[in-house]
């Protein structure tokens, strides 16, 4: 199923080895079968400029000349995410004693989080494949962008989730049609699953998003970095902060930035990448506190579900890129992340699921630590919509009062 | 004491295709020098060169992933089913 130099994977030309550097055709492959280091794209951009990239469509289509996707990818059926806004968060960051501060909203994607960018991505190379089948193994919002995202092609779709998940994210995972398997177990477990099920007959022609189509899906993180450079007026920050999970995002929003450094497309300047972790599941954390370039897994336990992965996989890589940036990683509790939900719908009017309340909450203790610069260009990232979340601060975001519809019921509510 | 391996597919040209084989041995340790006994070279493939598990490998001895136990000396008593699998990111 080689497809080297074939026009449907755009500036693509192999899957190259992250670790030992082998390269192979352009194909439905993960691992390297030399060491098992994960596969990533390799491009030849060519010339890229501001201009060609400006003219393109408000998603991230706009960004096809990076990504290995083909010319004509605006025109066929997909949920066409992207070009979410960059709020300029004057209010969070004056309480936070920031002198500049964006929060780069990506709850506004078709299915309510980041995910509509991978597996976009990835949806492109299941056609290219010839797969009938779009899966995935999640933590819930994969879960729901794999449906979208197949009714919206006209594949089939088939996602596994754990049994535990928040309701609204096994809603939206189930509402699209396809068959949503909930596994009694935790989301390495199913990630486990996943890919032994991905060496059976029973998974055969069947594109797993983050798994055998993982490098293709893993670029579509390429364009958070893309957007925050042009939306910053091609200028790439000082300093940001991403949600640990799996630390692909954090991986590849860095590939981003060197890109666009590379490519001429914004100065090339020194850049800070911290990652964030919530305390219940915090193994990249721990590794780089502890001054490790491995990572030990650990067994979840928080309400950041959605990045409660206690194996994950691209943490080395974590840890190098904060180490080399001159960044952090850092971890919160589960109360500092209600408690960051509540600051940034406060203070901005964003409604940040709970792993946006991982990273304000962490942006806020890098800030109290010393460890942020409070005069650098700062951004933080909100990765989903907190009504997938609503349970996290169901229980403190009630009516301030609950009166009869009369002016005297009011006043008295509100005398003091 | 015999055993049972899950091949991942990238590993199968080693073992003719076949997606599960039989080893023997009382740890897993044991177990994959009898795998690489049998299908020469595949140790080398889960190994590194210090003899630790690659870090994009995950091995499992019944549901226990064995970072989580005693790795390459957890036990392997008779008839564990043992799997070996790549690490991916993603969720």
């Amino acid at each position: 199923m080689a497809l080297t130099d074939a026009p449907q994977f755009g500036p693509a030309t192999g899957l190259s080895c992250r670790e030992c550097g082998t390269v192979y055709d352009l194909g439905p492959l993960f691992a390297c079968a030399e060491c098992f280091g994960p596969l990533e794209v390799a491009y030849d951009f060519g010339d890229v400029r501001r201009e060609d990239i400006e003219s393109g469509p408000t998603n991230i289509w706009r960004y096809r000349v990076l990504l290995p996707v083909p010319e004509n990818v605006a025109t066929k059926p997909n949920l066409q995410p992207g070009w979410t806004k960059l709020v300029k968060a004057d209010n969070l960051a004056a309480e936070l004693g920031l002198r500049s501060l964006h929060v780069k909203d990506d709850s506004g994607n078709p299915t309510h989080s980041f995910k509509d960018r991978v597996v976009s991505i990835a949806l492109e190379a299941a056609r290219t494949f010839g797969f009938h089948t779009l899966s995935c193994s999640s933590t819930g919002n994969l879960a729901g962008a794999v449906g979208a995202a197949a009714a919206r092609a006209g594949l089939d779709s088939c996602v596994f989730i754990p049994a535990n998940l928040e309701e609204a994210k096994v809603t939206m995972a189930a509402v699209y049609g396809g068959r949503l398997v909930a596994i009694d177990g935790t989301y390495d477990e199913v990630n486990r699953f996943c890919s032994e099920l991905i060496g059976d007959e029973l998974g055969e022609k069947w594109g797993f998003v983050n798994v055998n189509l993982r490098p293709f899906y893993a670029e579509g993180s390429k364009t958070l970095a893309y957007e925050i450079a042009e939306q910053l007026g091609w200028r790439l920050p000082d300093q940001i902060v991403i949600p640990i999970a799996s630390g692909s995002q954090l991986t590849k929003i860095d590939k981003g930035f060197r890109e666009l450094i590379k490519l001429g497309l914004v100065e090339d300047k020194p850049y800070r990448i911290f990652g964030a972790q919530a305390e219940g599941c915090s193994p990249v954390s721990a590794a780089f506190k502890a001054g490790h370039d491995v990572v030990q897994p650990v067994r979840p336990n928080t309400i950041a579900k959605s990045l409660a992965i206690g194996n994950p996989a691209d943490g080395p890589y974590v840890l190098d890129i904060a180490r080399r940036t001159g960044g952090a990683v850092e971890d919160v509790d589960d109360h500092e992340v209600v408690e960051a939900i509540r600051l940034l719908a406060r203070t901005e009017g964003v409604f940040a699921e709970t792993a946006g309340g991982v990273t304000v909450g962490v942006l806020r203790k890098l800030v109290r630590n010393g460890v942020l610069d409070p005069d650098a260009e700062t951004v933080v990232l909100n990765t989903g919509d907190g009504l997938k979340t609503l349970d996290a601060v169901a229980a403190e975001a009630r009516p301030t009062a609950v009166i009869r519809p009369s002016l005297e019921a009011f006043r008295t509510a509100f005398a003091n | 004491m015999s055993v049972s391996v899950r091949i991942p597919t990238i590993l199968r040209t080693y073992t003719s295709g076949a997606a599960e084989v039989s080893s023997d041995g009382g740890t897993l340790r044991e177990v994959l020098q009898k795998l690489d006994a049998d299908y020469p070279g595949i140790g080398g493939r889960i190994l590194d060169e210090t003899g630790k598990i690659r870090r994009f490998v995950n091995v499992y001895v019944g549901e226990e992933d064995v970072r989580f136990t005693e790795g390459l000396d957890t036990p392997t008593p008779g008839g564990s089913q043992i799997s070996v699998i790549p690490a991916v990111a993603g969720g």
